[in-house]
């Protein structure tokens, strides 16, 4: 075969399909098998009639929810603020808000859990709390980035324009600022909720017992229960594309991890 | 000037909650106290421990091992699956990107508990052979890869690939030669993220992992579960070494780049 650049695309096509399809696929066929290896809707209907799943559910889309609207209103202030300074050397005072993320998580959430220990003397009080004052420590810089960007490369002359035109300073905020820099938070919300859905380790680590959608798929994991695990999992897949396409993101969500570099 | 100096103060107050309680724990890591609020005296013995136990540095090897080896290899798969797609038919080219998009948009759970029940589950692969924690992390990484490649292909000018071959390099050559050195800043900031990111993974590494290895990410998790204070007060030490590494890696880019655009101005 002759050598040409597409050549180079099939070693990570056959990848993907591997182990990024191919995973999917059975994880779809294990959803609707039994331990028999029999179709059925057992794990389906099981979920949605279970009390205890459904109260899984909502407790996760609370925690979801709290974390995101505490991570906003403590991010957007930070990022408006520091696209709108004229600091000098902007990107290093930028590269330090983010910097928490190269710091792994564990030690993070580990830090932040011993000062809440401190403060609260038993963890167990406000377990609630506990949980989403540890995910928005760990997802904060992710919710402050993508505003951040979006907002820094806002047109200065917009702005001028409303002032021009005679909108004060607020105005100009809530008419002109605020919606354009809708796009950076529809990125932020779900770099912040859909890991807050999942992300157990945290509730885990703040000795917080309620379960949220990861918690099931790592109890059904550790019970080698593969068709129900499955069966949260493709769940969870369900809502990750529904919320994709809502926000109509997916394109461009390369900030995971920092990609400030 | 008023609002100048809020903005000054809100900015450092927030400053001040992302880094007061790593802070605070580097502080009481040079202790011997157990518990944050008892004040103690100066102690380096969390740092011995660390350094001198087994266990820990084979599980910080391991991870760093683990870091580099699967960012390796994601950084190759992602770059030649960045460069065949972007040359491919459309159609091919919007399927790949597609896929790519899979991992990148998953929650992690979902990534690690599919992954094991096709290589584990299904085809049967041990754990023990590292094989199935290996591919987990690559299959997070490698997509990021493929997405800080693509950018500096598209800005590539790609009359140079077609210039190489007229003036008889082979498409080898030329690919090596003229394309992958435009695309170098691609390549390592791919690479930077994949390593951070296998760095940090839970999930998957908990999903794949052998029952014996472990992690910073999963030891530590398990640890804070325990009641052994030894370890627990040795790993507020490894958080500190880390951020004093985080801090001064931070430094080195940023001085390097203000150098640079130091020599942009003159």
């Amino acid at each position: 075969m002759k050598f040409s650049r597409k050549t180079l695309g099939i070693p990570y096509s056959v990848f993907l399909i591997l182990f990024v399809v191919l995973p999917l696929v059975v994880l779809f066929f294990y959803a609707f098998t039994n331990g028999q290896g029999q179709f059925t809707f057992a794990n389906l209907t099981g979920f949605f009639t279970d009390p205890n799943a459904i109260g899984t559910l909502i407790y996760s889309f609370a925690i979801a929810a709290v974390t995101t609207i505490v991570c906003l209103l403590l991010a957007y202030p930070t990022a408006y603020l520091l696209a709108m300074s004229s600091l000098k050397s902007k990107s290093v005072i930028v590269m330090i808000f983010v910097m928490p993320m190269w710091i792994n998580f564990s030690l993070r959430i580990t830090a932040m859990k011993e000062i809440l220990t401190f403060l609260e003397g038993n963890l167990s009080m406000y377990p609630f709390l506990n949980s989403v004052i540890g995910m928005t420590y760990d997802f904060l810089p992710f919710m402050i980035l993508p505003i951040y960007t979006t907002i820094s490369r806002l047109d200065g002359a917009l702005r001028e324009a409303a002032m021009d035109l005679g909108a004060d300073e607020r105005s100009t905020f809530l008419t002109v600022t605020l919606p354009l820099s809708v796009p950076g938070i529809i990125s932020g919300v779900s770099m912040v909720f859909l890991p807050a859905m999942t992300n157990y380790v945290v509730l885990d680590m703040m000795n917080n017992s309620t379960y949220i959608m990861g918690s099931l798929i790592g109890s059904y994991f550790a019970a080698y229960n593969w068709h129900a695990g499955s069966m949260i999992a493709l769940i969870l897949l369900g809502l990750i594309c529904l919320f994709t396409l809502l926000s109509g993101s997916g394109e461009e969500d390369n900030q995971r991890g920092g990609a400030l570099l | 000037m008023k609002k100048k100096i809020g903005t000054s103060v809100f900015l450092c107050i927030m400053l001040l909650v992302l880094y007061l309680p790593i802070v605070i724990l580097a502080v009481y890591s040079f202790t011997d106290a157990t518990n944050i609020g008892a004040i103690r005296g100066f102690s380096m013995h969390n740092y011995v421990t660390l350094f001198t136990t087994p266990e820990l540095l084979e599980m910080i090897g391991g991870t760093l091992i683990l870091a580099l080896g699967s960012a390796v290899l994601a950084t190759f798969l992602g770059t030649i699956g960045a460069i065949g797609s972007f040359y491919s038919k459309k159609k091919v080219n919007a399927a790949i990107s597609t896929i790519n998009q899979i991992p990148v948009i998953n929650a992690d759970v979902v990534t690690g508990f599919s992954i094991c029940i096709l290589l584990v589950v299904v085809l049967g692969v041990s754990k023990d052979t590292f094989v199935p924690l290996v591919i987990g992390h690559v299959t997070l990484c490698a997509p990021f890869v493929y997405l800080s490649v693509m950018p500096k292909i598209r800005q590539m000018d790609s009359s140079l690939y077609e210039a190489a071959l007229d003036l008889g390099a082979t498409p080898f050559g030329a690919l090596t030669q003229v394309v992958i050195p435009q695309i170098v800043p691609g390549i390592i900031s791919g690479f930077g993220l994949a390593v951070t990111l296998s760095l940090d993974d839970y999930f998957i590494t908990t999903y794949t992992k052998p029952a014996t290895f472990n992690t910073i990410s999963t030891y530590v998790v398990n640890a804070t579960k325990g009641s052994q204070t030894t370890i627990k007060t040795a790993l507020w030490a490894l958080s500190t070494i880390i951020f004093a590494v985080v801090i001064l890696f931070v430094a080195i880019v940023n001085f390097r780049t203000v150098k640079k655009e130091e020599a942009q101005d003159v």
